[in-house]
């Protein structure tokens, strides 16, 4: 294998027909083995952007190449190596959950094991119960043996974990793990943020059609944007103060007598997504 | 991964293997689904058991060669069920297939759009003839018809309910871009197989019908299906009611064969895994 990344973006954009600008020039690159993760809100164009690298969707400019192939030109051969778990199911499911992989297996030529499989969704209690009789987040957990089954190099994991419960979003994210120990390419689109932190190593923030931030998850936005917030409340009004060095501050307004609601914030993923999002938000309502 | 651990090439030589595959995956879906085993498949039956209980004291056809209601409905339900089976089952099933985002799945895999429909006509065929079986059965164990002696009849059966059964499901391909989403897919197809039935001779007398209906009629397949049904099973006397007094078989091949052809060419030129970019 050669150092090219799996995925390659750049300068995509998409206009839908009446002329609707969903991708206005979208740049990132996913290397080998990493975990990518892609954030925003509805309607930024993540999806767009992953059905677009999924070829699904035809671009309207720009060069995307996934696993060296321009996915609009891509064939059985270059599907054979990815996975792809969409966004959602509606299908009738009459197949069992061991038929249903056994014959997805069957499609790909170097499938993993189906009971392996099923076992690593953790639905080894359910390989003969038909799909429709699933409850949701069982289904879910189909799809993602769906996407995996045929072995991928890459996997596309659109919002995977919507409509889990806790338990079996943790489940999920071990099973993520051990993909991405075997080595696993994975592009994964979320709105958790906390499950971007803690399964990926990089991520782009998506916002009007366009990455507004890129770079590891715990450098993303740059050093100021995780800057601690000393929040506190003097004479009724609430402080808030962001300080490199929290621990000064607090010890300097403790002097003074114990401060009334104090806490120190260090600013999360999530603190520093919704900065993005709102500055975003603003910079488009003021017309250029 | 390097090419050397690929146990198998994905070539156009999956093309007939994943094509059985899916044959296996679509006929056992079927069976499942209650709504098509009913619709579908046991609807004809319905209809013949219908039609030979009401008028079983009726009898039909030319004097001197009167034949009972089942023996007169089991050719028009045989063509019914080849249109059902074909046609409404086939284009139904794809139209919520791509509703439900089951077509969007396989567009992600590797399967060739070709081994989807060797499915698809693959299960057409199978499910087909079993409810044709099942007709016959029937219509002989329990209302008594005499099935034909003739060799000759049996291999015009053979070629008719092969052709129409393929010609039935490549157009339900064709016809399965119609409906805008699944869920409107049953209201769109079973209106047009419902008045396709009523003016092809298949639940009214052909011949009763006024001719202006019966040239319409004759422009598409079922008609001629029906007829070529009529042909095998109905005493030989039965050809003087036809439309210029024959069989006409060469009508029932040749127009069949066009519908085919039309039918393979919109299915070519119209179907998509998915409706990309609406």
């Amino acid at each position: 294998m050669t150092n090219s990344p799996v995925v390659a973006v750049r300068g995509l954009r998409k206009t839908y027909a009446g002329g609707v600008e969903a991708l206005r020039g979208v740049d990132f690159t996913i290397e080998a083995g990493e975990t990518f993760a892609l954030l925003g809100p509805n309607g930024a164009g993540k999806s767009t952007t992953i059905e677009i690298l999924e070829g699904y969707r035809d671009r309207s400019g720009g060069e995307v190449e996934v696993l060296g192939t321009d996915p609009q030109r891509g064939g059985a051969a270059w599907k054979a190596r990815f996975g792809i778990v969409l966004q959602s199911s509606g299908e009738q499911g009459n197949a069992t959950v061991r038929e249903q992989l056994r014959h997805f297996a069957g499609l790909y030529p170097n499938p993993r094991d189906v009971d392996e499989v099923i076992a690593a969704v953790g639905l080894e209690a359910k390989p003969r119960t038909p799909i429709r009789k699933l409850s949701g987040g069982q289904r879910r957990r189909v799809d993602v043996a769906l996407g995996i089954i045929g072995n991928p190099e890459l996997l596309f994991l659109d919002e995977p974990t919507t409509g889990f419960d806790p338990e079996a979003r943790r489940q999920f994210w071990e099973l993520i793990r051990n993909l991405q120990r075997d080595g696993t390419t994975i592009l994964l689109t979320t709105h958790y943020l906390d499950e971007a932190a803690q399964l990926s190593d990089r991520a782009g923030i998506i916002a009007g059609g366009r990455v507004v931030a890129l770079g590891a998850i715990d450098e993303l936005g740059g050093p100021e944007a995780r800057v601690p917030i000393v929040r506190w409340v003097e004479d009724g009004v609430l402080r808030e103060v962001r300080t490199p060095r929290p621990g000064e501050l607090v010890a300097r307004l403790a002097a003074a007598g114990e401060p009334d609601r104090l806490e120190v914030i260090r600013p999360s993923l999530e603190d520093i997504y919704l900065g993005f999002i709102a500055s975003e938000r603003t910079a488009q309502e003021v017309p250029a | 991964m390097s090419a050397a651990t690929m146990k198998r090439a994905v070539s156009p030589a999956r093309i007939i293997p994943d094509g059985l595959s899916r044959i296996r995956y679509e006929v056992t879906g079927y069976f499942r689904q209650g709504d098509s085993v009913f619709f579908t498949f046991l609807f004809p039956l319905v209809m013949l058991t219908i039609f030979s209980v009401a008028f079983s004291e009726a009898s039909f056809g030319p004097p001197g060669d009167e034949v009972s209601a089942a023996a007169y409905y089991l050719p028009a339900m045989l063509a019914a069920g080849v249109l059902l089976s074909g046609l409404q089952n086939m284009s139904i099933d794809i139209a919520m297939e791509r509703g439900d985002g089951t077509l969007k799945r396989l567009a992600g895999t590797p399967l060739s759009v070709v081994s989807y429909f060797i499915g698809k006509i693959g299960q057409v065929l199978v499910t087909g003839i079993l409810q044709a079986a099942l007709l016959i059965v029937v219509a002989v164990v329990a209302f008594g018809v005499e099935l034909p002696p003739e060799p000759e009849r049996w291999a015009t059966f053979a070629w008719v309910f092969l052709l129409g059964v393929i010609t039935c499901a490549i157009l339900g391909i064709g016809l399965s871009g119609l409906p805008r989403s699944g869920k409107s897919a049953t209201a769109v197809i079973i209106p047009i197989v419902l008045v396709l039935q009523f003016i092809s001779g298949v639940y009214i007398q052909f011949s009763a019908l006024p001719e202006w209906l019966q040239n319409v009629a004759s422009v598409f397949p079922l008609k001629w299906l029906a007829q070529g049904m009529r042909a095998v099973f109905l005493p030989e006397r039965f050809e003087a009611a036809e439309p210029g007094g024959e069989w006409n078989l060469m009508g029932v091949l040749v127009v069949s064969l066009i519908w085919l052809v039309v039918g393979l060419i919109v299915a070519r030129l119209t179907f998509r895994w998915i409706r990309k970019d609406s």
